[in-house]
């Protein structure tokens, strides 16, 4: 039986950001992980983080995934793939399934971090080939560049569901409707904006009734469903699909901590090991980080990650109580300014009426995943200046603020609380440079400018798409519901290294549509 | 339904051609990626049939967790195809509860 000071079980953000401290203060590390690769779901991340410069904001997710596995290299980690651990057992001994083999292992700490798998929903016809998880439609379509399917319906608005959708539309497949029983958009407004304003329609306070087809999915029908969950007759409406993507939640993988006797609770998000804030659960030694403790985001697991990879290093002497607490407090700081703002573990389940500017919540964003022209006026970040100038369509508190820093004119403002909306300040004359556009994760920072020339307005969006249209195209403006309201003319294209994939497109418009059409699209729908 | 070249991804890694049999036919796939995204290519979504009431499975999890995917492989059974890199020559066949019964045409 071979000894390691500390195992680590699972090499995703939370287990490597572990072993990566660990291995800094000096400690042996093995780290096992069941899969080919290592980096756990953040090679399927294609997106822009959100958070601050100290969360890795506004860098996509596999390419977090990248410095991650650099740095653990650095350091000697040493990942063992393809090793699924099957047992925690007394005096931290685990048991590991290699190629056909069970090995022994002897850890003197050991961290898990398994972290979670995704819910399933059960509905006549879910069993058929084609009803898939969120998760599977990433992992072929951004590891294996295959299209999960041609037409696709999700089920479910959190996150995941809005930024699988908005990836099912990058990889050139056709989003047939998002769907969810509850009656409010789960995740970042800004997610289902992008997502809305492709024209993807969104059906709230709606269930799948039936997965159609014999042997594979060939449609499936909806209906709307009153308080008790039950679906309204004659609400149904039928879709042509051929698959079903589900993004229904995630339950963490917590067997091994229950199988180790650790004390155990049931909570909102899911089954999970009771742990002070360091990740030490009731067995002195055993350590948890990321979603296995709790669903939250990559980012704050690769936090937790590092706590936990210090609380471990100082269990085993390696590094005084004093050291421990100056960093642990460093890194809770980075980790409580994620769990910020509207979206914050204790708002779940609450319904929020007012911004923490006490502006009222656009409720058409909630239900129909946009921003009605209407309501959007009041937004701080939505000003009329003269000439070109960012239009800022962030309208919830999220822990996000890459756009404050990347004007290099100052024009936005976010202040010392990252969860603040961002607004404009209109003492700063806007460059028309593009910074905060491609800096935005949530693709919500559009550059307008309502005197383009005489008639005619300019709006420069991000544009994630293929084929990338060129400056003399023609084609439609769609609006925020993803509606076509004018013709419209590309007048630039531009695309730096900076902007990091995001393409800016500008595009030429009836000088009243500056304030409603926000997408362009190249060929009718 | 592979993607040729992705707005972020850019154009996927190349890989060499291989040839595998699937129930009888011979199709082509990528060295190393994952027999079911084979099959995808080629439009197979039926991996297997349940054992009691001959139920159509295919790919649920796509990370190896479900096991809604296997078939059998190259003479073994219970193969999750999600995971299992492809090998020129491959013999994949439509698994039957936990069996590769020989395609009669009642599929």
């Amino acid at each position: 039986m071979k000894r390691y000071d500390l195992i680590i079980v699972g090499a995703g953000p939370a287990g490597l950001s572990a072993a990566i401290e660990a291995a800094k203060k000096g400690l042996k590390v093995i780290v096992f992980d069941e899969n080919a690769k290592p980096g756990g779901q953040l090679f399927k991340q294609i997106h822009k983080f959100f958070g601050s410069k100290e969360h890795k904001a506004k860098i996509r997710g596999y390419k977090i995934g990248e410095e991650l596995l650099k740095e653990a290299s650095e350091y000697g980690v040493k990942v063992v793939l393809n090793a699924i651990v099957i047992g925690l057992y007394l005096d931290k001994e685990v048991t590991v399934k290699i190629a056909d083999e069970i090995r022994h292992y002897k850890g003197d700490a050991v961290i898990v971090a398994t972290g979670a798998s995704e819910n399933m929903v059960t509905f006549d016809g879910w069993t058929l080939p084609g009803v898939i998880g969120a998760g599977a439609a990433q992992t072929m379509m951004n590891l294996h560049s295959i299209k999960p399917g041609n037409k696709v319906l999700m089920l479910g608005s959190g996150n995941v569901g809005l930024v699988v959708s908005f990836q099912l539309l990058q990889a050139g497949c056709e989003v047939a409707a998002l769907v969810d029983a509850a009656p409010k958009v789960g995740g970042y407004g800004v997610h289902a904006a992008k997502v809305a304003r492709c024209g993807v329609p969104f059906y709230l306070s709606h269930t799948i009734i039936k997965a159609e087809g014999e042997e594979c999915v060939t449609g499936v029908t909806i209906g709307q469903v009153d308080k008790e969950w039950k679906v309204i007759p004659g609400t149904e409406k039928h879709f042509d699909v051929d698959t079903i993507c589900l993004a229904v939640g995630l339950s963490p993988m917590s067997q091994l901590l229950k199988m180790a006797g650790c004390k155990m609770t049931d909570t909102p998000t899911g089954y999970i090991p009771e742990c002070d804030e360091t990740g030490a659960t009731s067995i002195p030694g055993i350590f948890v980080a990321g979603d296995v403790s709790g669903i939250e985001e990559a980012s704050s697991a690769m936090i937790e990650g590092r706590i936990s990879g210090v609380a471990a290093a100082e269990y085993l002497g390696f590094i005084s109580k004093e050291e421990t607490d100056d960093k642990v407090k460093e890194l809770e700081k980075a980790l409580f300014s994620l769990r910020e703002g509207m979206f914050a573990p204790e708002n779940r389940g609450k319904v929020l009426e007012k911004t923490e500017e006490g502006i009222e919540i656009s409720r058409s964003l909630l239900e129909k995943g946009y921003v009605e022209e209407g309501e959007i006026e009041r937004f701080p970040g939505v000003t009329h200046g003269k000439g070109i100038h960012p239009v800022i369509e962030c309208t919830q508190n999220i822990p996000c603020n890459p756009c404050q820093d990347a004007c290099p004119k100052r024009c936005i403002r976010i202040g010392n609380k990252i969860t603040s909306l961002p607004a404009i300040d209109e003492t700063k004359e806007c460059i028309g440079c593009g910074m905060c556009v491609a800096s935005c994760s949530g693709q919500a920072i559009f550059l307008v400018d309502e005197q383009y020339e005489t008639g005619f307005a300019s709006i420069t969006l991000p544009y994630e798409f293929l084929p990338l249209p060129e400056p003399g195209d023609k084609g439609i403006a769609l609006d925020r519901s993803g509606k076509k309201v004018c013709d419209a003319e590309v007048v630039d294209v531009k695309s730096a290294k900076a902007f990091d994939q995001t393409h800016l497109l500008t595009m030429k418009v009836p000088a009243e549509m500056a304030m409603k059409a926000r997408f362009f699209c190249s060929q009718g729908v | 339904m592979r993607i040729e070249e992705h707005p972020i991804l850019g154009k996927p890694e190349e890989k060499k051609v291989v040839g595998f049999i699937h129930d009888g036919i011979k199709l082509t796939g990528l060295e190393g990626e994952p027999i079911a995204v084979a099959l995808e290519a080629a439009g197979v979504r039926i991996h297997r049939y349940t054992k009691k009431q001959h139920k159509p499975r295919g790919v649920f999890c796509a990370i190896g967790r479900c096991t809604d995917c296997v078939m059998v492989v190259d003479g073994k059974p219970n193969v999750r195809t999600c995971i299992t890199p492809l090998k020129e020559g491959m013999i994949v066949q439509t698994q039957y509860g936990v069996a590769a019964m020989e395609s009669t045409g009642e599929e």
